[in-house]
């Protein structure tokens, strides 16, 4: 099959399956998304932070950890790309080792986060009454407090490190989520098509699973791609203040907490972290404003 | 000739290309009743509000004329448009729900109206709005007056929004499907109102709606627009002469109590009509 | 409340030993703990904490030995004038940038102002701080060192309302204020730019969806100018969703400002925050972050009183 079959198959205007409609549908979606040179940076970058983070140890030139004291703090050069830090341990490689660290983190919220927030949500916005009052409640205790300090506050609680940042930005991070699901399923509970699916016997369960939630993904998809860039400035800050990655680790927060005190002499050492930060936090950026272009037209 | 108008197009920019909404409409209106009537889509509503040029801006509009009282809106400056707009035609849209700024009274709306073109004191303005208020049979001119949008009915609301584009005392009044988001029995005294009022200052009236019998009625002719394009121009007594199958199709599916039929016919339409 | 007092109870440090050194002796060690009243079961010492909160006493700060009130009472003013200058400097640029992106959609400037909003949300503040330092402070010397004044200025001026620039003005001390207003500026232009970001985007998508009204065509078909139409019929419809959003910014800037305010030194409560967490003082902790919390809602509340008393539409 040549291209332009495939192309006709998937525009086709009477798609002869389900999978086909299904298909063209998705690629009208991609068509829409290409032709914004943005969004597509965003999605580059993007894919290029993950790839860069998974073949750390391929691409890397030296151990991310060797210290080398007779070479600290050296400017960019041939044999270290990014220059060295104050212990002489190369910068470029810690870079793509603390890209593993802070993406892993990311995603770990991102998995925590996204299933819990809308479950809250469908179930608060489907059930209503006092389900939805208590849920909404917890939430709002939550949404009263500024995400930061919050999850410093927890982090102290526990103790820094890797794990507790990622819980206190998790636990920051969902109530946002349910209150997007709730109000999503809100209007979507309301409509003749749920209607009838219950008029055909279907449970609740199954009508949440099967036709609220699918329709609230678009949405929170969005969020949660806007939401990785302050996750990733959240975490970054944390490490920064010290409550999150310990140094030695390689998160890029830290990084620059360790090298701050060398800014006004060294100044790169602790700047290519920070750009590192920047960079991936803005493809995100990037990428959600996209994609909430693409599949959630309506609020631009 | 209040309006001029030759081999109109509109196209609309997707991202499958352009999308011809107007293909090539040609009208003209003096002092008079004109309505345009088709279904959604089919062109009439952007054709009207072409002629005062108040289209989204990435509309590309392509006309071989389009004259108001002589003056080509195709090359018309901003300033020149705008002593057009609120000085010589009024716009009424469909519901005064969105159509009226909802957080301005309606007097005030009406107020900045008049004062956008008479260039009185506040005071005058204010005591114009209540007067022109009156001039469309509302009674308790006041208590409309202070009100907000949201407090007032559709038929108040369509109202207000006559006033206020009757204020600069224009010379054509486009309305564009005025009653449809009306209950029947107040659409019929919103027409009667406009009628009156069109009558009585001799202006012209471009009347836009999906309501054939209605629209026949109320105008000297009836354009019939279909797809972009006019189909067919009648007098309004010539109803029921329409040769074009679109109109005639149109007819025979309206429900009559003089001669009932057990089954409406369903439309059909023939992919010709589009050429 | 319950949170922030969970919070400090399960902090793994022992406050007693953060208090007296963990070389004390066990009798010494006891006695604090009785005084403390740490022997206690938690729903208790939960009864005590509020009790003491209903009467204004959050405790002592164990790190600073002032009560944590008398603590929060000076550092306080110092975070809020960085927030205040910052968020009236902010609206200024970010309303307007919002509204010209806005009306020019899709064209250049859009995508520039776009970009440019992009960039605020994605950047690090405290990266955009030691820029800001390394560029204005240690490169061009346009803007004076961290802190909130020089040494030479310190404790010059009277404090009447904590807030710097103010109090010397009452002064009539020109080169005090200068001195504040310079030190201002670095950190209030950093959080600015940060909360600009925000501003000009939100501005942006309500006047989207404001310039998409019927009754923006109707102002119009009036005969209305351009900038009239623009400010007084769509934005005045927005004005109201924006002082939802301008509260929340400002409650946002109390949580750049702890990152903020570490990088410059800037004497407030972030900054006091911070030091505490990282010592361990449990009760300058629950109440820093009870303050930041009470002004948070107090913020929402505030928003949502707005809301009610401004628009027409909410009865």
């Amino acid at each position: 099959m040549s291209a332009s079959i495939d192309r006709t198959w998937l525009l086709s205007e009477a798609p002869a399956s389900r999978a086909q409609a299904a298909w063209g549908r998705r690629y009208r979606l991609w068509c829409d998304f290409r032709a914004n040179p943005l969004a597509m940076g965003g999605l580059v970058i993007a894919v290029v932070l993950v790839l860069a983070a998974l073949f750390a140890p391929l691409l890397a030139t030296y151990d991310p950890s060797a210290q080398e004291l007779a070479n600290r703090l050296a400017t960019p050069s041939a044999a270290h790309w990014l220059g060295t830090d104050e212990l002489g341990r190369d910068v470029y490689s810690r870079l793509l080792f603390g890209g593993r660290v802070t993406l892993g983190m990311v995603i770990s919220v991102v998995v925590l986060v996204a299933p819990l927030g809308l479950a809250v949500g469908c179930v608060a916005g489907y059930f209503g009454g006092w389900a939805d009052t208590l849920l909404m409640r917890v939430t709002d205790v939550f949404l009263a407090f500024p995400r930061l300090i919050l999850a410093l506050a927890f982090v102290a609680a526990i103790h820094p490190g890797v794990t507790s940042a990622v819980i206190a930005i998790a636990l920051t991070a969902w109530p946002p989520y349910a209150r997007l699901a709730r109000a999503e399923t809100l209007s979507i509970r309301n409509t003749d098509f749920i209607a009838a699916v219950r008029l055909t016997g279907a449970s609740s369960v199954r009508i949440i699973l099967r036709h609220v939630a699918p329709l609230c993904l678009g949405s929170l998809i969005v969020r949660v791609t806007l939401d990785m860039s302050s996750i990733i400035l959240t975490a970054a800050s944390l490490g920064f203040l010290g409550m999150g990655a310990q140094p030695p680790s390689p998160e890029w927060g830290s990084m620059i907490a360790t090298a701050r005190r060398f800014f006004l002499d060294q100044w790169w050492v602790p700047l290519i972290p920070g750009i590192a930060i920047f960079v991936a936090s803005l493809a995100f950026n990037l990428l959600g404003d996209g994609l909430r272009d693409v599949l959630d037209p309506k609020q631009r | 000739m209040l309006v001029e108008m030759q081999n109109l197009t509109i196209a609309f920019p997707t991202p499958q290309g352009m999308s011809q909404a107007v293909r090539g409409v040609s009208m003209t209106l003096g002092q008079e009743k004109l309505g345009i009537v088709g279904e959604s889509g089919s062109g009439k509503s952007i054709s009207a509000r072409a002629i005062l040029r108040l289209l989204p801006p990435q509309a590309v509009v392509t006309a071989d004329v389009l004259r108001f009282d002589g003056i080509d809106i195709k090359t018309a400056s901003e300033r020149q448009m705008r002593a057009i707009r609120g000085r010589r035609a009024g716009l009424i849209l469909q519901d005064p729900k969105y159509s009226l700024n909802p957080i301005m009274t309606a007097g005030s709306q009406i107020a900045e109206a008049w004062r956008n073109q008479k260039k009185g004191s506040r005071r005058e303005a204010a005591e114009a709005a209540l007067d022109l208020l009156s001039q469309v049979q509302i009674r308790d001119v006041r208590r409309v007056a202070a009100a907000y949008p949201h407090e007032l009915s559709g038929g108040m609301g369509q109202r207000v929004m006559i006033a206020m584009m009757l204020a600069p005392d224009p010379e054509l009044l486009i309305a564009d499907e005025p009653t449809s988001a009306l209950d029947a029995t107040v659409q019929a005294e919103i027409l009667r109102l406009m009628e009156d009022l069109v009558s009585r200052r001799g202006m012209g009236l471009m009347l836009i709606s999906h309501d054939l019998p209605l629209v026949s009625h109320f105008c000297d002719r009836v354009a019939v627009m279909y797809a972009g394009r006019v189909v067919e121009e009648l007098g309004a007594g010539e109803l029921l002469h329409a040769k074009h199958p679109y109109t005639r199709g149109l007819l025979e599916c309206l429900p009559t109590l003089s001669h009932p039929k057990l089954r409406l016919p369903v439309m059909a339409r023939d992919p010709a009509w589009l050429a | 409340m319950l949170v922030t007092f969970l919070i400090g109870r399960v902090m793994p440090i022992d406050p007693v030993i953060a208090i007296i050194g963990d070389h004390a002796p066990e009798d010494v060690v006891q006695r604090v703990r009785v005084e403390l009243g740490l022997d206690r079961p938690l729903y208790v010492q939960f009864g005590i904490y509020v009790w003491q909160l209903l009467h204004g006493d959050l405790g002592r700060s164990v790190m600073t030995s002032n009560t944590v009130v008398e603590d929060i009472q000076r550092y306080f003013p110092a975070t809020i004038e960085l927030a205040t200058v910052a968020i009236i400097v902010a609206t200024l640029v970010g309303v307007p940038l919002g509204v010209l992106a806005a009306v020019r959609a899709g064209s250049k400037t859009d995508v520039g102002i776009r970009i440019l909003c992009l960039a605020g949300h994605s950047i690090p503040i405290f990266l955009l701080a030691l820029i800001s330092l390394l560029v204005f402070y240690a490169n061009l010397g346009w803007a004076p060192g961290p802190g909130r004044a020089d040494v030479a200025f310190e404790g010059l001026v009277p404090v009447v309302t904590g807030f710097l620039t103010i109090d010397s003005l009452i002064a009539w001390d020109w080169d005090s204020f200068y001195d504040a207003l310079a030190h201002l500026a670095q950190p209030a232009g950093v959080l600015a730019y940060f909360s600009m970001a925000y501003i000009a985007r939100m501005t942006r998508a309500f006047m989207l969806d404001a310039l998409a009204g019927e009754y923006v065509i109707t102002a119009r078909a009036k005969g209305l100018s351009q900038l009239r139409v623009i400010w007084r019929h769509a934005f005045g419809n927005i004005a109201v969703r924006l002082v939802t959003v301008l509260a929340l910014t400002y409650a946002g800037l109390l949580e750049g400002a702890v990152v903020t305010e570490t990088v410059f030194s800037w004497p407030g409560l972030g900054q006091y925050l911070t030091v505490s967490l990282l010592n361990a003082d449990m009760n300058a902790v629950l109440g820093a972050t009870l303050v930041v919390g009470l002004i948070y809602m107090a913020l929402n509340l505030l928003a949502d009183a707005a809301y009610k008393l401004l628009d027409p539409r909410v009865s």
